[in-house]
This record gives structure tokens, sequence and C-alpha cells, in this order.
């Protein structure tokens, strides 16, 4: 038998894609940086871990299982909504609003995993767009619910755990964030290392093939969409109860390719792919617009077009490309 | 005597006006290794299409040990048994070998539907897997990205996964296709080595391997299934000859191409 790569014993091959590496530690090391170094940039940098998980949220139904949406956003926003709703009619603790938007989001998530796991491609980027520019109308339709266009005024959140207030300055907001971001990753990174994990990017691989392994592609990718569905509720449910104001932009179709791109950016398919984008695309969007108010769309712009022709695999992509060319010499 | 492992009662399709399987009656005894022939366009892989639920039949039905199957779909014949290979490969380029099969394996075992506890909480699955790829001289390859290895062996992983699944009834689409004779010889070899439990037919153009390894040969023509037979019957019929242009039996020994 030949050595190397070929001799590691199967078990402990798969244990091995399992062990947390030096760069993660590291990666989540760096996540406490802005209570250090920019103290000034708090309120932001809650914003990139609420974007991080939306993009974690999208990453496990696109990256994953190959299912692309342009209506991912309506599951942020009924998160957003049911947390913001919850506690302008007086229950306005944060942890158990987020179970409740979770479940909210899961519901109708699980409702349309019947229409979206019978189709691929060009006709589910439609449907998705379909259904979430539906529902952002059904929003504004309703405006003695979701205060319309005004946005849903009157929110107020308890003190986190019943002991630390919300504070100007987002001190509690970004720990309250992160430490949902934290938990809700782990959870994410054990799905994708379970049989089931393995199943969605069987499924990503090559559709056609998995019936004739036996595999039910249509009920893994129901189960996946309603995980999908329940995590970006607890995203929009984050934004509602830190910012204290929900506005039917949270269910819209800006929201929908903004998470889209922040994922491609990053990386689709790599775990910390939406964490990576969203960094880079939420500090790009507060740097340029500082620069040049009128214009940032245009950077913007330009920094997406150089990251699709120069890292085709999106930031995380092209360094692991670097990383493995570099460890071969 | 038993029932035959899958058997096709009447079984008939066409897309639009043209028919590509008409009043199809095979019978697979158990643990036989049978071979579909017939030239390009008989409708060969069709006829695999209908029997595993990839195409719906027009009419007639599809017996698995006896229990009517022609409703099922695709993935639940799979898991009574029946399952098929590609005469393309399909298989998951981005996947390493293990995984490929130890995601077979584990669909098949439905821990496929567990997302909250990690792959190394199922041993068995891995080993089996494992396994499957060393008796299939897979072993050394194991941790190889799917796209990164041979095409030969590629060929052998489409039959790894399809083994994966437990077969009781193997259909191989054209297994050797593209392969270099010598390997395609290895190939059937393996092929002829499976459990004798298991019912094999398998689509093959060169004739000297479907002799080799076949008891018995389906001919297949325009959609319609022109004889079945021993080999030698198979040989020295004039019908079968007469389709492949040929007059004696050492040509129809050489293939239909040279016909």
């Amino acid at each position: 038998m030949a050595l190397s790569e070929t001799s590691i014993d199967p078990q402990l091959y798969l244990v091995e894609q399992t062990r947390w590496r030096p760069a993660e530690i590291v990666f989540w090391l760096a996540t406490l940086l802005p209570y250090l170094l920019f103290p000034n940039y708090l309120s932001l940098a809650s914003q990139i871990a609420i974007a991080a998980l939306f993009a974690l949220s999208l990453d496990l139904i696109l990256g994953y299982a190959g299912i692309v949406s342009l209506g991912h956003a309506a599951f942020f926003g009924i998160g957003a909504y049911t947390a913001g709703l919850l506690s302008k009619y007086g229950w306005g603790e944060p942890l158990s609003g987020l179970v409740v938007a979770a479940f909210a989001a899961g519901v109708v998530g699980y409702a349309t995993s019947f229409v979206i796991c019978r189709f691929r491609h060009l006709a589910l980027i439609m449907l998705t767009l379909g259904f979430g520019l539906l529902l952002a109308e059904l929003a504004n339709s309703l405006g003695w619910l979701t205060g319309g266009m005004d946005g849903l005024q009157g929110i107020h959140t308890w003190k986190l755990l019943g002991t630390f207030p919300f504070d100007l300055y987002g001190r509690a907001a970004y720990a309250y964030a992160l430490a949902v971001l934290f938990v809700l990753f782990l959870f994410t990174r054990r799905l994708i290392h379970s049989p089931f994990g393995l199943s969605l990017r069987g499924i990503r691989e090559n559709f056609v093939r998995m019936p004739a392994i036996g595999a039910p592609s249509r009920a893994h990718i129901r189960t996946i969409y309603t995980i999908a569905a329940c995590i970006a509720g607890v995203a929009g449910a984050l934004l509602a109860q830190t910012t204290e104001t929900v506005s039917l932009d949270s269910l819209g179709f800006e929201r929908s390719a903004e998470v889209v791109v922040i994922l491609v950016l990053g990386g689709a398919g790599r775990l910390y792919g939406g964490l990576v984008g969203a960094t880079i695309y939420l500090i790009a969007r507060d740097q340029f617009s500082g620069i040049v108010p009128q214009y940032w769309y245009f950077w913007i712009g330009i920094l997406l077009v150089a990251v699709v022709i120069f890292l085709p695999n999106g930031i995380l992509g092209g360094l692991a490309q670097f990383t493995a060319r570099w460890s071969r010499k | 005597m038993s029932a035959p492992a899958l058997a096709t009662r009447g079984l008939a399709k066409s897309f639009g006006s043209l028919v590509v399987a008409r009043d199809i009656e095979i019978e697979l005894p158990k643990g036989v290794r049978y071979a579909l022939i017939g030239p390009n366009g008989a409708g060969k892989t069709t006829l695999i299409n209908l029997m595993t639920g990839m195409l719906q039949p027009g009419a007639g039905r599809i017996f698995l040990d006896d229990s009517d199957i022609t409703a099922l779909p695709p993935e639940q014949r799979v898991r009574r048994g029946l399952v098929r290979t590609y005469q393309i490969n399909s298989l998951f380029p981005h996947l390493t070998a293990l995984e490929s099969i130890t995601l077979a394996v584990c669909e098949r075992t439905r821990a496929a539907r567990i997302w909250w506890r990690q792959l190394n909480a199922y041993p068995h699955e891995i080993d089996e897997a494992h396994d499957i790829l060393v008796a299939l001289k897979l072993g050394s390859a194991c941790h190889r990205l799917t796209r990164e290895m041979a095409y030969g062996q590629q060929r052998l992983l489409e039959i790894a996964l399809a083994l994966a699944t437990r077969p009781k009834v193997l259909l191989l689409d054209e297994p050797a296709a593209g392969v270099p004779r010598e390997e395609s010889q290895e190939l059937f070899a393996a092929i002829a080595g499976l459990s004798s439990d298991i019912t094999v037919l398998f689509i093959e153009h060169d004739m000297e391997l479907v002799f080799r390894f076949a008891s018995r040969i389906i001919v297949m023509v325009g959609g319609r299934v022109l004889m079945q037979g021993a080999p030698h019957e198979i040989a020295n019929d004039p019908q079968v000859r007469a389709v492949y242009l040929g007059n004696t039996p050492a040509k129809i020994l050489h293939g239909p191409r040279h016909g």
C-alpha cells in the first residue's frame, strides 16, 4: 500500500475533518477586538454579526444544498416582525423573543419548503423572488399591524438575562448578537459534519444521482430549508431587538440580494464564507459611504466585480487555493 | 420455482410518435448474470430508466420479488433493492471516494436524516464504506476527490455507489464504457465476483465480454425484445445476425460496430 494520504485510517480522517483549526480559534478571538480597538464601532459590529448570521443561514441552503434563493429576506423579516410585535405588545424578553421568532420563521419555511423542494435552478430563483415580493407587499398592506412604510414603532427590549440593559454604545447589543451568532455557528458546524450534512453536499454535487442511491432528496431539502428559515428568523429578531425598530426593508428584495452578495463575496459552502463576507461588505460600505456619500454603491460594485473576476470562489475560496499552492511548494 | 427477482409485463413507452419500448417482457431469476445487447438506440438504457422509475412507462407493470413497484418513485425502488449504475459517470465530483460511499451507506441505514450528531458517531457506516472500496481495489484512493480519480477508478466508484445500497437486483449500464480493454476485463472480473445473492443485468457492446460473463442474453432492437437465450443460441441465430449485419458468429463476436 502506498503511504502518505492514502494510508490514513478512514475513521481518523473523518474525525480530522471536524477538528478545530488554529485559524478558526484566531477568527473567534478576533471577534472580541471591537471592544478593545473600536469601542465607537460597536453598533457596526452588531450589524456585522447579524448579517453574518443571516448569511450563514443562506449558506446552508445555497452553499451546501445548492438551493438558490432570492427571497431569503422573507424569513429574516418574519423573525424581525415577530420579535418586534411581541415586544410592542408587552413581552420584551430578548431570548424567548428569539425562540418565538425562530419558530414563526420556521413554520413559514416548512410550509413553503413543500413547493421549494420540487424545483431547481432558474425556477427556484423566480419562485423565491416571487414569494419574497408577496410577503413584502403583505407587510406593507397590513399597516395596522406592521406600521407599513413608517416601520414598527414602540419596541422595547428588556434587559438581557434580566441584568444587562441595552445601552447607547451597543456594548450589550454586540455581546448579545455575537453570542447568538457563535452558538448558532456551533450548531451549523455540527450539522455540516453530520450524515445529513454529507447528504446536502451530495444534493449540491449531483442532484440527479441522489434518488439512485436511495436518498429522499426532497425530504432533505424540506428539512434544511426549515432550519435555514429558523436561523434567518433569529437574525431578523436580533436586528429588531437591538435597534428597537423594524422597517419594511427587513424583508425587501434588496436585503435578499444583499445577503447573496455577502455570501458570494466571502465564499459559499465554506461555513466561514458568510462571516467573512459580512465583515468585509459592511466595513466597506461604512467606509465608502463616509468618503463618497453619493457614490458608495459605485465602489461596492467595483469590489464585487473584482472579487468575482479574481476570486471566483469568493475570498475564502481564493485564500484556500493560495494556501494549497503555497503548502505544495 | 421461486418468483423472479425482477420481471416486466407488457412494458411500453413512447415519446410522441417515437416508440422507445414496446411490450417488453423479461424475467431475471434470482442470482443470474444476464446481458442486454442491441444496436445503439435500441432502447436498452430506456429500459433501465423505466425499470428504475427514472421514466414513467406508458403501459405495463414492473415486479420486484413479485411485488408491483410500477408506481414507486426511484428512491423507494432503490430502498427495495433495485439499483442501477450510469453509462456516463454520475458521481459527486467534490466528495472523496470514501465520503461518496459513506453517503450512500448512510442513506441506506437512514443515518442521513440525523443532523444533530457528527459523522464520527457512525463508525459502522464508515467502516462498511471503506470495506466496499477495498473490495473494489479502491482502498488506496479512498481519500481522493472523485474528480481527481483516474477514469477507470471512477467507473469502479459507480459500481461501489450501487453496492453501498445493498442491491438485490443490479442494473449496470455499460459498466466498462470508455475503459481500455485490459481494464474492462478487470472490471468485469469484479462484477463476476459479486455475491451470488445479487441478480445482475448488464448492458455491454463488447461481445467477447458478453459471452464470457453472461449466462443468458437479451437482444433488443427498435424498442422491442428481439430474442432471449443462452449465448450460443444468440450467436447462431440468423435474426440476430441480420440485425448485426454480419453473417458468421465470428462477426458477432467482434461486436456490432464492425458489422
